[in-house]
């Protein structure tokens, strides 16, 4: 059912970029996946929340992503697309079928809130100028031109970002600045990454933990 | 000529933005500096450098709260044009949609020029324009709609922002402009239209959609569509091949400034200003007569009233209006000024 949303333009486009294009092969099954899902718990949640592990590796919320998005991270974890050495070999227990269904199952779960914006006014403020406005002057173009409205995400290709945990915001740019994680399409995220300094990472990671999503499922 | 390599002194020197240098200066601001590094062409000597200030420059500045506030609704206004729609805006647009960074950017068209640039004579229309026409220029073609009334709460708004943005800056400026407009590369020996379609899907159609309709998700602006219903008109500044190919190599893709090459960046150009769009307003029922009055100023450097070479349609040659529909007209265009005014050569 989720992937009936593929066929809001963007999502025809996946196949541009998975390279091996299975993900739309496949039509999940958001029952089956929950079966699935048994695996993920520890890590991820019963309710897909995750968890905020300051100073260690934060387990992403996967609740209320995009289906598409979920699915072409698993295809790229188990093909070394994305490297992780915990989430990797979960990754590749899935059949194509599995994360397709693993898939549907925790976008249709409604979004949770996200712990580690709790940090000074000042921080705050500093992380919502990126996240809505940018700071051309370094160009960093604004979070939300690209992951959307609200930064809740847009089409399949740009995640929702608000109310993501900041400990995994975190450690995601600063892959992205080491090139540990460059399985985004046409470097689109690298580049804005590369751009941010410390404190820029730190703010906006909070601000956008501090956001409250109501989920429109 | 002496060059002055002092900044300008700039009223409210609490500011932590907002400079202008008269000339070539060392060091350069650090907003032009990131341009720099990133491939942009330097500031050359007698050129006026200009970085405007920020919405947190404005919050800061010691002017009438009132004044803050209509400055701040010029700036939603431009960024957010969309809640103009169904009475002045009949497309996809926001004015930041082709203005990026708020209008700031240099290389992206930076808006403030013509508020130190204006009164002045325009080709397009004929005639001397201030800073309110220029802007409804844009509201009548780039935003397929028609503009807020002169002197309007909306309108003054706008130019209130236009002319905060360009504040330090000397009045009628001899020098020329830093990164005014959108710079053209060095056009090719030869276009492909083919190959722009290529690297189109190759590097655009993820945010612009294949079909080039862009994204509106939920009711909410997301992409902008470069073409089809949703976008600018046959009237745009935007449907010359080298401004498009100005806007393209300066800022797209999104993010990634200068990626492609020049060839890469015409060849899309060439691609995207040869498909559909709503009609341009000063056509009354003949795309010949449009390109007798306004080839030679304008279409000339567009693909208006030619024949594709790919399916042999002849662009622009229909009545569609985009959402606009046939009722509305653009006020502002085809209004003469100063008829009876005698001009000595
Ligand atoms: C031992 C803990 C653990 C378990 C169990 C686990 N994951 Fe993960 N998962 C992680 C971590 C850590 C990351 C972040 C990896 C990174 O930093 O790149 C992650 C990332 C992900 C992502 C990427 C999310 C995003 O926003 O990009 C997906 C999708 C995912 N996991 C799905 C699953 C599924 C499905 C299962 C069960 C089959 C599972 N995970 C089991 C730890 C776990
Ligand atoms: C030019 C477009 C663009 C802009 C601007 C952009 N991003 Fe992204 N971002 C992407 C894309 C594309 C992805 C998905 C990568 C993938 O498919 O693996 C992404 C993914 C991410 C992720 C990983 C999400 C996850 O669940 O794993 C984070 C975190 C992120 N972006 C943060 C930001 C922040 C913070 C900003 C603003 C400072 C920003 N992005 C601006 C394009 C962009
Ligand atoms: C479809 C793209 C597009 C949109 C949308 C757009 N513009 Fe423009 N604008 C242009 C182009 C192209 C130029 C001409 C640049 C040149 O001559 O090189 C321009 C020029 C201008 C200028 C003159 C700048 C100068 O250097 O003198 C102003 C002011 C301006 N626009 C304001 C606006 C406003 C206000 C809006 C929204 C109501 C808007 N524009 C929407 C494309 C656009
Ligand atoms: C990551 C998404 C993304 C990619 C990829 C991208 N653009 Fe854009 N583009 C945008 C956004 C967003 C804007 C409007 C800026 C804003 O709203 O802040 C825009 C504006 C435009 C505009 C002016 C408005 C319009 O629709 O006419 C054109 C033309 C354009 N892009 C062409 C291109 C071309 C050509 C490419 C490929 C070389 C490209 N874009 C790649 C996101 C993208």
């Amino acid at each position: 059912m989720t992937n009936k949303k593929i066929a809001n333009g963007l999502g025809l486009l996946l196949g541009i970029f998975l390279v091996s294009g299975q993900a739309l092969a496949f039509e999940g099954d958001a029952k089956r996946g929950r079966a699935v899902a048994a695996t993920c718990t520890a890590c991820h949640q019963a309710d897909g929340s995750g968890m905020n592990i300051p100073g260690g590796e934060s387990w992403p919320r996967l609740a209320g992503l995009d289906a598409d998005y979920l699915a072409k991270q698993l295809h790229d974890f188990k093909a070394g697309r994305r490297q992780n050495a915990t989430m990797a070999p979960f990754a590749k227990m899935l059949d194509d079928q599995q994360i397709a269904d693993v898939a549907a199952y925790y976008s249709q779960m409604p979004v949770t809130p996200a712990q580690g914006g709790d940090v000074d006014a000042e921080l705050l403020a500093r992380g919502e100028q990126l996240a809505l406005h940018g700071d051309w002057d370094k160009y960093i173009v604004p979070c939300k031109s690209c992951h959307g409205p609200g930064n809740q995400g847009a089409g399949s290709t740009f995640p929702g970002i608000a109310s993501q945990h900041a400990g995994y915001i975190e450690n995601q740019l600063r892959a992205w600045q080491a090139d540990k994680r460059s399985n985004d399409p046409q470097n689109l995220m690298g580049a804005i990454a590369k751009r941010m300094s410390d404190e820029d990472i730190r703010a906006v990671s909070a601000w956008l933990a501090s956001q409250t999503v109501t989920s429109k499922k | 000529m002496k060059r002055n390599k002092k900044t300008l002194a700039v009223a409210g020197a609490a500011l932590a933005a907002g400079v202008s240098l008269a000339a070539f200066a060392d060091p350069l601001p650090p907003a032009v500096d990131t341009l720099v590094k990133m491939g942009f062409p330097a500031p050359k000597e007698g050129e006026l450098v200009h970085v405007p200030p920020t919405m947190a420059d404005l919050e800061a500045a010691n002017i009438h709260p009132k004044l803050k506030a209509v400055i701040r609704r010029g700036h939603d206004l431009f960024t957010n044009t969309q809640q103009l729609r169904g009475k002045n805006v009949f497309n996809d647009m926001n004015c930041s949609s082709c203005h990026l960074g708020e209008g700031r950017m240099p290389f992206s068209g930076p808006v403030w020029p013509a508020a130190v640039t204006l009164p002045d004579y325009r080709d397009k229309n004929g005639h001397v324009n201030n800073l309110e026409e220029r802007i409804a220029d844009c509201f009548a073609y780039s935003m397929n709609g028609t503009p807020p009334e002169y002197g309007s709460d909306d309108m003054l708004a706008l130019s209130a922002y236009h002319q905060w943005l360009a504040k330090g800056v000397p009045m009628y400026p001899d020098q020329p402009i830093y990164g005014r407009g959108f710079p053209a590369p060095q056009r090719p020996a030869s276009l492909s239209y083919a190959n722009g379609e290529a690297l189109y899907m190759e590097k655009c159609a993820i945010c612009h959609g294949k079909d080039g309709s862009g994204l509106y998700q939920g009711g909410k602006y997301v992409f902008p569509p470069p073409w089809g219903d949703g976008s600018n008109n046959w009237g745009a500044g935007i449907v010359r091949t080298h401004t498009m190919a100005g806007f393209i190599k300066n800022n797209m893709p999104l993010g990634q400034p200068l990626s492609l090459s020049d060839q890469e960046a015409w060849d899309i150009a060439y691609y995207i200003t040869q498909q559909e769009r709503p009609q341009d307003p000063r056509y009354k029922g003949s795309v010949d007569e449009v390109l007798e009055k306004f080839g030679p100023t304008f279409h000339k450097f567009s693909s208006y009233g030619k024949v594709r070479e790919v399916d042999g349609h002849r662009l622009g040659d229909h009545a569609n209006w985009g959402e606009k529909g046939e009722k509305i007209k653009p006020w502002n265009v085809g209004r003469p000024r100063f008829k009876d005014l005698e001009v000595e050569q």
